[in-house]
């Protein structure tokens, strides 16, 4: 589902490599964690996934598109097939539950019907039945990354991409969390997962991708989080 | 959108629109009047001074019969008609009939000339200049030398108006420049999201590109309501029936002038929105 082939990337006017000579492939179905200080690499990796950089050199594969040749207007249609979830939420303020979740559908020109048929069915997937018409900025951290988890596979992307999910809450809300994307990924879901939260990724117990300074130092089947 | 970007986008585009209908004005007045172009060789007579003239002495009958050989073997030349100074003294009391002037002349003031009519009006230098290098002749006078600075004005005041409505064209692309770009600024977050989760760039960039245009839409309007009006009240209503020597502009000019600005103002809309929405939309 991804495969990333001596992957490099530079920014522009620094002179070390965000990521250097990145080898991995990470099939359809995987659970896997990203691990690695802040500055290691893991958001430029999934930035890159998300074709919002390009790499430096190497080729990139997303669910079958080489990233390197796609062209500049099919990337939208490669970020629809992408779900993807931030340690701050990125809701709309002003917009209730079903407003954020919708949102998604409306924009990529999904009818009316479906999407009224859709939205609810997902945030019962994710915990937030009732809560449809409350504004989104009301409700706790827990249920905001709810809103958020929902917004991104409310299109039942083939791979879900979390930066940081369990970054601003605490450590009985992040397990509700992972659990749900657990759950996301039984549903046949590539799910990406980029932290620093060890305690999560020890119990969870699924393959661990570590990134030092930009290298791939460690991929460890059912691994944890500090180097076994 | 803002009245200020409406209101600079209708003056800059009426400027434009008038400017563009003051040179298809000119053009026209210029090709009609420089094509009825006729050169006057005026001959010496005792009292002329200066051209080929002998002190005191007027053109002798072998001199002009020199002159009109001359000038009927150039090629360029059509046409040499001999007008006395009877002939020129009758058409000046006829001109002036209701002026004092016309006492204070005798047909003895006049001078004896040809008329000249040119095969292309156009090509008038050379036979000035050689009519100016004949024994007998006066002065040589073209209709040029009374109408190029004339046109030299009007086609400043032209300039003119088309700086002014570039300055104002500009000042207007920028302010839809700034509107849009505060406008995708306040929506930042949602634009982010809409990216995020696959919406095409056309999706993302229509509601900016259809608030900017029907601004542009209300300012192409206004301007061609104020072209229309203005052609109505000062070439159909004045200029065409008190000037009837000169061609004026017809209603196809008008739309070709409302045609130019209309272009002008959606370009004026369009490309500064694309222009601010660019940061927003890079993928």
């Amino acid at each position: 589902m991804i495969t990333f082939e001596d992957v490099t990337k530079f920014y522009p006017r620094q002179e070390r490599a965000a990521l250097r000579n990145i080898n991995l492939e990470i099939a359809k179905g995987e659970f896997v964690f990203l691990v690695g200080q802040s500055g290691s690499g893991k958001s430029t990796f999934l930035r890159l996934v998300l074709r919002e950089y390009r790499a430096t050199s190497g080729t990139i594969y997303v669910a079958g598109k080489n990233l390197a040749t796609l062209n500049q207007w099919k990337v939208p249609t490669l970020r629809r097939q992408i779900g993807t979830v931030f340690q701050d939420f990125r809701l709309l303020p002003g917009k209730t539950v079903y407003e954020n979740v919708a949102f998604a559908l409306q924009v990529i020109g999904r009818p009316a019907k479906e999407i009224r048929s859709i939205v609810p069915e997902t945030l019962e997937l994710v915990g937030l039945e009732g809560k449809e018409d409350r504004p989104s900025d009301e409700l706790s951290g827990g249920e905001q990354q709810r809103v958020a988890i929902a917004r991104a596979f409310v299109n039942r992307p083939k791979i879900l991409l979390a930066d940081e999910p369990t970054g601003n809450l605490d450590p009985e809300t992040s397990i509700g969390i992972m659990k749900l994307l657990d759950r996301i990924n039984r549903a046949d879901t590539t799910v990406v997962i980029a932290t620093h939260d060890s305690s999560i990724v020890d119990q969870m117990r699924r393959r661990v991708l570590e990134l030092r300074s930009g290298q791939l130092v460690r991929d460890q089947a059912e691994g944890v989080y500090g180097s076994a | 959108m803002t009245i200020a970007v409406i209101v600079t986008m209708a003056v800059s585009l009426s400027l434009l629109g008038a400017g563009a209908m003051t040179a298809l004005e000119v053009n026209l007045a210029k090709s009609s009047l420089y094509n009825q172009v006729e050169i006057s060789v005026f001959l010496c007579t005792e009292n002329t001074q200066g051209g080929r003239c002998e002190e005191g002495k007027g053109t002798t009958a072998a001199q002009r019969d020199q002159i009109q050989q001359t000038l009927e073997a150039n090629p360029e030349v059509s046409e040499v008609t001999y007008e006395s100074k009877e002939v020129a003294f009758e058409e000046f009391q006829r001109v002036f009939a209701d002026s004092p002037v016309v006492d204070s002349r005798t047909a003895e003031d006049m001078q004896d000339s040809f008329r000249v009519k040119l095969v292309n009006p156009e090509n008038y230098a050379g036979v000035v200049s050689e009519a100016k290098g004949l024994q007998g002749v006066q002065a040589v006078q073209d209709l040029h030398t009374v109408l190029d600075p004339m046109f030299k004005w009007l086609s400043a005041l032209q300039w003119a108006t088309l700086t002014m409505s570039a300055l104002l064209l500009l000042a207007g692309a920028l302010q839809i420049g700034n509107t849009i770009r505060m406008a995708a600024f306040t929506r930042r977050r949602e634009i982010g999201i809409m990216r995020l989760v696959g919406a095409s760039n056309i999706y993302i960039l229509l509601p900016f590109l259809l608030e900017s245009l029907v601004a542009g839409l209300i300012g192409i309007g206004v301007a061609a309501a104020a072209l229309t009006a203005g052609y109505w009240f000062v070439i159909v209503q004045n200029a065409q029936t008190s000037i009837t020597a000169i061609p004026w502009i017809g209603w196809g000019d008008l739309a070709t002038a409302i045609l130019v600005i209309a272009a002008v103002g959606v370009a004026l809309a369009v490309i500064p929105t694309l222009l601010a929405t660019r940061k927003y939309l890079r993928i």
